[in-house]
Order: structure tokens, then C-alpha cells, then sequence
């Protein structure tokens, strides 16, 4: 009776340890912990500076300097919001991005396209080098191209505050990281079989037809990727958008973007509420609420478009070859 | 790809048709490129040897020694060096972080998870949204480094140091969470590599005896080596022209100003572009793959090392039993 109970525990104890430590087939469910543990420490890590500046935003002043009221505000404010909307010249300046996005997004998106159907489909003297000078335009850094392309839109009175300039440059595969937009549409043409195009040839379809009819339809997972990251780049540079656009114009003179709004949020604040002027005591004083709504705003757009396209923005990458065998 | 043939085919009308359609579909990229890109590097070399002046359209001033541009982007521009030996220092510490970090959410992702879709938006997101501005605000606020580690602590203990190794070291402690949020593109390109591992790699493996450790080694490591050299170009470039660099805003600031001028940039931008492109040379030559001359070279080698692991883990199995027998035999007496 005895020997059989202490059988009966042992066995017991080993479909324990088995469930806790996992065995060939299963994982167990120490390590089960250990893995979700690691990735939701990792994954609130990697929001934290998102979920501050949340909470911040919608805190008031009193909150920012009392250091009970951390993360969750005593009174949620919506002042900060409306303060920064003031600051930024918020909806003006969101229509003014939002065309100077998505027009050039556009053109990059059929240019990108074309060239690297181009390259995928034909075979051309030089091919090999213009291959090269197209990474080559990747690995350096567009500083020291970006005077005498400065020079050159002035020379030509491009530099006045429209979208000209990011349409000529779109136009001519010049875009803003265009070269991975060619590169993704490089690869996913080289892996159409070439055969489908070659029997629409057969049957009498031009090579514009060929590409207008079959190969755009057939890529339409990597157009839906370029135009979701163009849109994402032009939207987020600085460096070049501020060169375009000439780099005295106002907002009110000429096109602007909120990442160029939210660079000169202070100064801006500074001339809205005449703070500068007022003492330091004063209560339109910029503070960090405000600052954080500001930053909250100008990426607003671009969080509500991936919440609602992430399963797009994610699996697609794959899909469409981003990382280039 | 052309092949390389020693044979040149006819100059047949269909060839130099499909010539002719090749370079119309890439024309307007041709033409884009070599004005803003071959013609503007070329311009911008030429700056950097001459005194531009903009009166009137450019006027390009001889200097009195050619050289005199980049002589004094060392000499009279302390600041230069400086930062630049702090970004190639902060380059060297970040770059294995923002890899192995890639790699190993990158590897958990891929377990069997639950919610592996809400996990993946999270990781995924700081690509949208980390870019110059909104970067410099979180960091003003004090809120891009890891909440949890006690940054004086550390800082007391790293303080003995000398201050070019001891700077970059609290810069990267101070923007650790930012530094990481680069890593949304190379995690989704680790993610793509191991998915194309097939499974039954590791069953064989698992019932030749090898632990999960020696799998990873064996398995994993080797397939997603060639991302590791794309993810870590990618990274570097992206480092190398992000909004965050510190020597791009000082190039911006010193060509725009009054009293430096247009050519002085253009040198200090060509001198960044060289050690730039030295630095991805280097880390090209690291981490490429020898390449075999030809394919039967690599299974040969292939098969050599699979029979070398397998014969290791013959002899660990025989050793285990030998160890099971002896313990069993001593249990038995």
C-alpha cells in the first residue's frame, strides 16, 4: 500500500516537472513565462516613451511638478491640446502635409515602379553599372549632394515654398529613399515568372501593354508597401524638406510640414502667446504637457493610418522582398 | 542577371529593340541621377577645392593651396573631429545592440506565441513615428532611456573611465529605448529569414540528440548570417544619415552660415562621405560570408561540417549512455 502511493507520487512528480520544463515535443511552461515575461518587459519598454508622452500631454501643470501624479493625471486637461493646435496652426498645417505627402508619394510610387521593372525585365548595355550607381546613391549620405542641388532649384526659382521641387525630384526617381521603393519593385518583378510576360508578348501585346496590363496588376502587394512607406518618408524628413521649401519661408507664406511645425514648436509657441514678452512667472510660459501634445499631434496622422494598416505595413514586407536575396 | 558568356550574340533588331525598351523604362531615373547625384558629387568635389561665392550666379575663387578647405575642417573646426570620433565610438557600441536585439525579438516572435500579431505592431511602430523632431523631444524629456536601470549607479561605476570612452557610453545609457526603436525594419528581416528555416532542420537535429543551444549555433545562426550583414549596412546607413546625427546638423549649420561658407561644407560633407564609406567597407569585409569559388566547393564544405557536428554528437550520445549503463549497473548492485 505504501510502496504503491510513493510510486503513484513520483510519477506525479515527473508529469510535473514535465509540464514545467517541457519535453522534445512541448515547450513547458517555465519556459512559456520566461518568454512572454521577456516580451511584454521588452515590448513596454519600447512603448514607454509613447504611453509619457500620452499621459503627459493630458496633464496640467500642477500634475507636472507633483511627482505622485507620475502616469495617471489628478484632472485630465484638454487645454494643452488646444494650446499646441494654436502653436502649430494645427488643421492648416495638417492639409499643407498631408499634400505635400501625398502628391510626391505619388509620382515616386509609378517612377519607382517603372525603373524597376526596368531593371528586372530587360537587359541593357551598362546595366551592371547603373545597378551599382543606384546602391551607391543608397550607402552615401545625401549631404553632399544636397548643396549643389540646393544651387540648382534656386538657379531655376524653384525654391519658393511650393511642391516643386519634391515633384521634379519624384519625377525623376529623386524621391526620398526611392531607391528602396526601386529596390522592392526590382525584386518582385524578378520574381514574377517571366514567362507570363513573354505570352503576353507572344499574343501581340506591346511591352507598354505587357507592363500597364500585366506586370502593375500583378505587383500590387508591392505598390500598396511603397505608397504606405513613401507616404511614412515624406512625412518624417526634415533635412530636405526644409531645403525645398527654402529655408526663410513661413507658414503663411508658403508650404509646410508638422515635423518642420513640431522643430520649431518653441519659437512658434513663443510668437503665438507673446510668452517671451511675459515674465517668467507667467502662466502661458511653455511647458512639458504642452510640448508633448505637440509631438502627439504631429504624429497622430501617421499612428491612426498604421492602426489601421499595420497587417498591411507588416506582412507585406516580406511579401514584397524588402530584404532583397 | 547576364550571365557571363565568352560568345557575343549578333546585334539582332529584337535585341537593340529590348535595349531601347530597357532604357526607356529607367530614363527618367537615368536622367534624375545623373544630375542630382554624379553631376552634384562631382560639383560638390569642386567646391570643395575652390572659395564659392554666390554673387551673381557661382563664381568659383581659386584658394591659395587647393587643399586649404579640408586642411581647415581639422584645424579651425574643433568641433568636427570631435563629434566625429563620437559617432564612429557610438556607431561600434550601438550597432551590436541594435542587432542582437533585432535578433533575439526577432527569434521570440518566431517561437509559437500567442497575440505574435500584437506583439509584432508594437515592435514594429517606432518605424513610423521615430524620426529627428520627435526623438529630440523625448530626449529632452528624459524619457529615452530604460526606466527600471538606475542610471547613477552606473554612471558612479563607469566614471573612472577616461572621458572619449566614458561620453559615448552615457549617451548610449541616456537614449537606450531610442537607440532600440531602430530596430524595426532588421527585427521584420531577421523574422523573414528564420521563417524560411524549415522546420524538419530541426527535428532531424533534435533526434540526433542536439540541445536547442546547439541548434541555434548550427541551425540558426548560419542561415540568418547573410541578414546580418544587410541589417547591419542598413543599419549603419540609417545611423549614418538619421535625423538624429549630430555631424549632419553641424554640416547643415556650417554651410548655411555667414561666415564659414558654401565650400567649406562641401569638404567637411566629403570627408564625412569617406569615412562613412570606409566604415560600411569595413563592416562589409567582417561579416560577408566567404564565398566558395564554386558550388560544389560549398556542399563539399557543407558536408564536412555536417559530419563533424554529427559525429560530435555520436560521441556525446555514446558517452551519455556509457554514464546511464554505469549508473544503472551501480544501482543494480
Amino acid at each position: 500500500m505504501k510502496a504503491k502511493t510513493a510510486e503513484t507520487r513520483e510519477a506525479r512528480r515527473d508529469r510535473f516537472r514535465k509540464l514545467m520544463l517541457g519535453s522534445t515535443e512541448k515547450r513547458g511552461v517555465l519556459m512559456s513565462i520566461v518568454v512572454y515575461v521577456l516580451l511584454i518587459t521588452i515590448a513596454f519598454i519600447y512603448m514607454y516613451p509613447i504611453l509619457y508622452m500620452l499621459s503627459r500631454s493630458f496633464m496640467e501643470k500642477s500634475d507636472l511638478l507633483d511627482a505622485s501624479a507620475k502616469w495617471i493625471p489628478s484632472t485630465v486637461t484638454l487645454k494643452n491640446y488646444s494650446d499646441a493646435i494654436a502653436t502649430m496652426d494645427y488643421w492648416n498645417s495638417l492639409a499643407k502635409n498631408l499634400y505635400l505627402a501625398a502628391v510626391p508619394t505619388l509620382c515616386q510610387v509609378f517612377i519607382c515602379s517603372m525603373v524597376g521593372y526596368g531593371l528586372a525585365r530587360y537587359n541593357f548595355p551598362l546595366k551592371k553599372f547603373w545597378m551599382g550607381v543606384l546602391i551607391l546613391s543608397f550607402l552615401l549620405p545625401t549631404q553632399t549632394t544636397a548643396l549643389p542641388n540646393y544651387l540648382l532649384f534656386s538657379r531655376l526659382k524653384l525654391v519658393d515654398g511650393s511642391i516643386r521641387p519634391f515633384l521634379l525630384t519624384a519625377i525623376l526617381g529623386q524621391g526620398f529613399k526611392s531607391v528602396l521603393c526601386i529596390l522592392i519593385f526590382f525584386n518582385f518583378h524578378r520574381q514574377i515568372p517571366q514567362s507570363l510576360v513573354e505570352a503576353a508578348e507572344i499574343d501581340g501585346a506591346g511591352h507598354l501593354k505587357a507592363y500597364f496590363g500585366i506586370a502593375i496588376p500583378l505587383s500590387a502587394a508591392a505598390i500598396v508597401v511603397v505608397t504606405l512607406f513613401s507616404f511614412v518618408w515624406y512625412w518624417n524628413e526634415t533635412y530636405l524638406v526644409r531645403m525645398y521649401l527654402g529655408y526663410g519661408t513661413t507658414r503663411s507664406t508658403g508650404l509646410t510640414t508638422l515635423m518642420l511645425e513640431l522643430q520649431r514648436f518653441e519659437d512658434s509657441y513663443n510668437s503665438t502667446f507673446d510668452a517671451r514678452a511675459s515674465s517668467v512667472t507667467s502662466t502661458n510660459k511653455l511647458n512639458d504637457a504642452i510640448r508633448m501634445a505637440g509631438t502627439m499631434l504631429s504624429i497622430a496622422p501617421l499612428m491612426i493610418m498604421y492602426f489601421f494598416l499595420q497587417k498591411r505595413f507588416v506582412e507585406s514586407v516580406d511579401r514584397a522582398g524588402i530584404t532583397g536575396e | 542577371m547576364a550571365k557571363k558568356t565568352t560568345y557575343r550574340p549578333k546585334l539582332t533588331k529584337r535585341r537593340l529593340k529590348e535595349w531601347g525598351w530597357g532604357y526607356l523604362f529607367i530614363l527618367p531615373w537615368v536622367v534624375g541621377v545623373s544630375i542630382f547625384f554624379l553631376y552634384a558629387m562631382v560639383q560638390s568635389l569642386q567646391f570643395s577645392f575652390y572659395n564659392l561665392l554666390l554673387s551673381g550666379g557661382i563664381q568659383l575663387q581659386p584658394l591659395a593651396n587647393p587643399f586649404d578647405n579640408f586642411a581647415s575642417v581639422f584645424v579651425k573646426e574643433i568641433n568636427f573631429p570631435v563629434t566625429l570620433a563620437n559617432f564612429a565610438i557610438g556607431l561600434v557600441l550601438q550597432l551590436p545592440i541594435i542587432i542582437a536585439f533585432s535578433l533575439i525579438i526577432a527569434l521570440l516572435l518566431n517561437s509559437k506565441i500567442r497575440a505574435r500579431s500584437f506583439f509584432r505592431m508594437i515592435f514594429f511602430l517606432p518605424v513610423i513615428i521615430a524620426t529627428g523632431p520627435v526623438m529630440s523631444q523625448l530626449t529632452a524629456q528624459g524619457v529615452a532611456s530604460v526606466p527600471m536601470v538606475s542610471q547613477n549607479t552606473l554612471l558612479t561605476v563607469l566614471s573612472g573611465l577616461p572621458e572619449f570612452i566614458y561620453e559615448p557610453i552615457n549617451n548610449l545609457f541616456s537614449q537606450l529605448i531610442l537607440i532600440l526603436w531602430n530596430s524595426g525594419i532588421q527585427i521584420l528581416i531577421f523574422l523573414a529569414g528564420l521563417q524560411k528555416v524549415p522546420s524538419t532542420l530541426y527535428e532531424a537535429a533534435k533526434i540526433d540528440g542536439a540541445s536547442g543551444w546547439e541548434s541555434f549555433w548550427k541551425i540558426t545562426l548560419p542561415t540568418v548570417r547573410p541578414m546580418i550583414l544587410l541589417n547591419s549596412i542598413y543599419t549603419i546607413v540609417t545611423l549614418a544619415t538619421g535625423g538624429t546625427n549630430e555631424i549632419i546638423e553641424l554640416i547643415y549649420s556650417v554651410t548655411y552660415a555667414a561666415t564659414k561658407g558654401y565650400s567649406y561644407g562641401a569638404a567637411m560633407s566629403w570627408i564625412y562621405t569617406l569615412i562613412v564609406g570606409v566604415i560600411l567597407l569595413i563592416a562589409f569585409l567582417l561579416l560577408r560570408e566567404k564565398e566558395p569559388k564554386h558550388q560544389d566547393e560549398a556542399v563539399y564544405r557543407r558536408d564536412v561540417e555536417a559530419a563533424k557536428t554529427l559525429a560530435k554528437l555520436q560521441a556525446k550520445n555514446a558517452r551519455h549512455r556509457r554514464q546511464r549503463q554505469r549508473r544503472e549497473g551501480r544501482a543494480a548492485k
